[in-house]
């Protein structure tokens, strides 16, 4: 009963196929208040349709998501990120031609009060009346939005703040990566799904962003994370999920996960076939 | 019930003459992801070609048909080469852009070439007609069948058989890949472009036999229709498109025996509209297929735009208000007045499709419902114009907006077609509707623009007026910009998934912007309603958006300044350089071709 309280997320025989590729298998996964779980797994094992299915961009087959103890299957991304889920994307979707800036304040347009007022039918005409008017009311949200972004960015130490104008087609790709979980800060997420937020970066931004993901699980966050490198995953995991071709194949803390033979099947089995392969063709 | 068979023989006919063009359209989206909307134009080529071989030359029919597919196939690869390969890494919206231009030099230049006035072309074959059950079959009608059947059959068998054909369906598989096994790319477009063309061009050529007479509006119609049957087909799909062809023949056939001639166009535009809207993957479209995930910023070239003090900006406004103060020529004026006309217009189409990103083809129809609305509101009800011109725009904002509001789910290209085909929907109603729009007739005798009781009929008043209604619109625009409006507008251009992953409605934002954009639109529509006196159905037309849509890119895409300067640019020069009428709208398809390649960000930059 506590356990159902606590919980954030939970999958049930959570399903996609793509024509007769199933993409994600009949995953169930359970998500406590404040847990960190990490999914890993080889390129393709269904780990971003997964995100997919959680944030609303792409609809199950079958099986349930609920959030907070509420049935969200089916939910459009825009009423789930209004719930408060906020997700990073793996291929790193700023938006190119706004501002730094202005791509955080973006994240923090469900938070959005005074603009937007909660009016049946004539809802968006009021907003965009008052974004012309723009009363005090809509002045101060904007401000106080604005500091609060570089109150986010500061997280960042001086890899962001000093761009806080420029374009983020302008950006370096980690920066672009900051950019991204800035922006999902900015929404106050009850849950966050982090995909590959290290990818492309180097050994020193890694053990940055490392040291950021667990000052916000200290700060009660919860987070479903995917990503590749283990020695990050196995130090700021409560719980590891491995996935291959759609299937959850192992679930449990890092060490146990980590030794668990049909894991190291998944792994390195496809990649020592791969590699035996190679040395017979040449 | 004779007749039926007939409607169904003639829908099956035409709907053959749709697949020629179709399937070639399907061919390069397979390949390219690029809906060509020049097809038409090659079309148009064909007929004329056809035209010079028959009626000069005196060619035999089996020649004529070489010579059309020939010629038009030389077209086609022009077209590759040097419209389209130079734009192989650009932005996505600029292949798209380039075609639309190279579209209305073609249809330009042919013009220029035969003049507008339709011409006979004569079927070189024996006009007999035999009896087919309780209908009737002409040897042109057997003509259309065989090149159709030929066409697909040799098509099939290239596709099938061939190296080059199985490159061409490993490319529409994926480019990526076969580019990696050595499929040589720029070949397969080439062959691809070569063949849509020879097939569109042949196909021109027997609509012209068949109807016996070819002129420069065929063009358009051409494309709107391969369109519609390659989309209701299921884009890229080439048996999909000869399918979605005959069906679409068979609907307007049909549509014409229960209703009349002039809505033949009305029930293609339908059909397109019903099949985006429900179907957008066409009929037969596999799965669902994954959410794409682009790179960032691929719609829209990345630019910084250019600052202009705002001290310069008020000195132009100045030096614009007391110009009519001076000596100037009543001609300055008045093209002056058509620039702020063209700016109002602008500034609509750039929050539409520079701002939110949704490249609107049909821009005139937001003109035609606010100028229609002020005439008949300020003729029939008596309403004083000032508040009438207000009206119009409000009526712009309400049905612009519930009329392109099927298409918000659509993306890149087909929002395009979407507004073009409702466009051409508003154009059609106004014609037919004519209890309410007088139809063909148009209306006559709009008052002049007053204010306060007050006929503006000066030039100078007039030009005061407009300008400042301009400056007001562009005011307000620019406000909104600014806000939290302005930020999710252009998230939504610039990642429609990461934006709705972030809150953003698309429904609700695209709205917003179609809301205030008609406004402006339709404002401009009313006050050259009551400038002109007099407006039809065909005033406010397909030239027009494009006129607008090249201002706005050369002032660069969502730049509320840009837009004012290209419509001073676009309307001032022609008449600086004194250049005559017919070749204008030349000149402002080779701007638009030499803005998206050498400048896609416009003047003054995207914002």
């Amino acid at each position: 009963m506590a356990e159902q309280l606590n919980s954030m997320l939970s999958l049930r025989g959570l399903t996609r196929r793509f024509g007769g590729l199933t993409a994600v298998d009949a995953i169930d996964l359970d998500l406590a208040k404040g847990e960190l779980v990490s999914i890993i797994g080889p390129n393709g094992a269904g780990k971003t349709t997964l995100f997919n299915l959680v944030t609303g961009l792409d609809r199950p087959d079958a099986g349930h998501v609920s959030f907070a103890g509420q049935d969200v299957t089916g939910f459009s991304p825009e009423r789930l990120a209004g719930q408060g889920i906020a997700r990073t994307f793996q291929l790193g979707r700023v938006f190119g031609n706004l501002s730094v800036m202005d791509n955080v304040l973006i994240g923090a347009h469900t938070r959005l009060r005074a603009v937007k007022p909660a009016v049946p039918v004539i809802g968006p005409l009021l907003e965009l009346g008052l974004a012309l008017l723009r009363p005090s009311s809509v002045r101060n949200e904007e401000e106080r939005l604005r500091e609060e972004v570089k109150a986010i960015l500061a997280r960042f130490g001086e890899r962001l703040l000093p761009r806080i104008d420029q374009p983020a087609y302008s950006l370096s790709y980690a920066n672009r990566r900051r950019v991204e979980i800035a922006r999902a800060l900015a929404l106050q997420p009850r849950l966050l799904l982090l995909d590959e937020p290290t990818a492309g970066m180097n050994p020193t931004e890694t053990a940055e962003m490392q040291g950021l993901v667990t000052e916000l699980k200290a700060e009660g966050l919860t987070i479903l994370l995917i990503e590749h490198k283990l020695e990050m995953v196995m130090r700021l995991s409560d719980r590891v999920i491995v996935m291959d071709e759609g299937r959850k194949i192992a679930e449990g803390p890092g060490e146990a996960v980590r030794t668990d033979p049909k894991v190291i099947e998944a792994y390195l089995g496809h990649g020592l076939s791969g590699a035996s392969e190679q040395e017979s063709a040449a | 019930m004779s007749s039926w068979l007939d409607y169904t023989i003639n829908g099956l006919i035409v709907g053959n003459v749709y697949a020629l063009v179709a399937v070639g359209l399907a061919l390069i989206f397979g390949v390219s992801r690029l809906i060509n909307f020049a097809q038409g134009s090659i079309y148009l080529v064909g007929a004329y070609i056809g035209w010079v071989a028959v009626v000069q030359l005196h060619t035999p029919l089996p020649l004529t048909i070489i010579v059309v597919a020939v010629a038009a196939a030389i077209v086609g690869l022009i077209i590759e080469r040097f419209g389209l390969r130079p734009l192989q890494n650009s932005v996505r919206i600029a292949p798209l852009l380039a075609t639309i231009g190279i579209s209305f030099v073609l249809d330009q230049l042919v013009m220029l070439t035969f003049s507008p006035n339709p011409r006979a072309l004569p079927s070189q074959l024996p006009d007999v007609r035999f009896q087919v059950g309780g209908g009737t079959i002409g040897p042109l009608d057997l003509l259309i069948a065989g090149v159709g059947l030929t066409s697909a059959l040799l098509l099939f068998v290239f596709l099938r058989y061939s190296k080059l054909g199985w490159a061409v369906r490993a490319t529409a598989q994926d480019r990526d890949a076969a580019m990696q096994m050595g499929v040589d790319v720029n070949r397969v477009n080439q062959a691809v472009f070569g063949i849509a063309a020879a097939l569109g061009g042949v196909s021109g050529m027997l609509v012209g036999m068949y109807y016996n007479q070819i002129d420069t509006a065929m063009s358009l119609q051409a494309t709107l229709k391969g369109v519609v049957a390659e989309v209701v087909g299921g884009a890229g799909n080439v048996p999909g498109a000869v399918i979605g062809s005959l069906l679409l023949g068979l609907v307007e056939s049909y549509g014409v025996a229960v209703f009349g001639t002039s809505y033949r166009n009305l029930f293609a535009f339908l059909l397109l509209v019903v099949v985006l809207v429900l179907r957008p993957n066409g009929l037969f479209a596999s799965a669902r297929q994954a959410p794409p995930e682009p790179l960032t910023g691929t719609f829209i070239a990345p630019s910084r735009p250019v600052r202009i003090p705002r001290w310069a900006l008020l000195a132009a406004a100045v030096i614009f208000a007391i110009l009519p103060l001076f000596p100037v020529s009543f001609y300055v004026l008045q093209t002056l007045i058509n620039a702020w006309l063209l700016g109002m217009l602008a500034l609509s189409l750039t929050l539409v499709a520079g701002t939110i990103g949704q490249v609107s083809l049909g821009h005139a129809a937001l003109l035609a419902i606010g100028a229609y609305t002020s005439a008949l509101l300020s003729l029939t009800l008596n309403v004083p114009v000032g508040l009438a011109i207000i009206g119009g725009g409000l009526m712009s904002a309400a049905l612009g907006t519930l009329l392109i509001s099927p298409s918000f789910r659509l993306r890149g290209h087909y929002v395009s077609i979407a507004t073009l085909a409702i466009g051409e929907i508003v154009s059609l109603v106004i014609l037919n509707w004519e209890s309410v729009t007088r139809g063909p007739i148009g209306i006559s005798g709009i008052p002049p623009l007053s204010l306060f009781g007050t006929d503006l009929i000066s030039p100078t008043s007039i030009y005061w007026f407009s300008l400042a209604v301009m400056v007001v619109l562009a005011l307000l625009q620019g406000r909104l910009l600014t806000s939290h409006l302005g930020r999710s507008f252009r998230a939504i251009r610039d990642d429609d998934i990461a934006a709705r992953a972030y809150g953003l409605s698309l429904n609700r934002y695209k709205s917003l912007a179609f809301i205030f954009g008609g406004f402006a639109a339709g404002v401009s529509g009313g006050i050259a309603a009551h400038l002109y006196s007099y407006i039809n159905h065909e005033t406010f037309n397909t030239q027009q958006s494009i006129l607008a849509l090249t201002v706005v890119i050369l002032g660069g895409l969502g730049n509320v300044v840009g837009a004012m300067l290209g419509a001073v640019a676009l309307v001032g020069l022609p008449e600086v350089f004194r250049i005559a009428a017919e070749y204008r709208i030349l000149i402002y398809g080779i701007v638009l071709l030499l803005l998206v390649r050498f400048r896609p960000q416009g003047l003054l930059g995207t914002i």
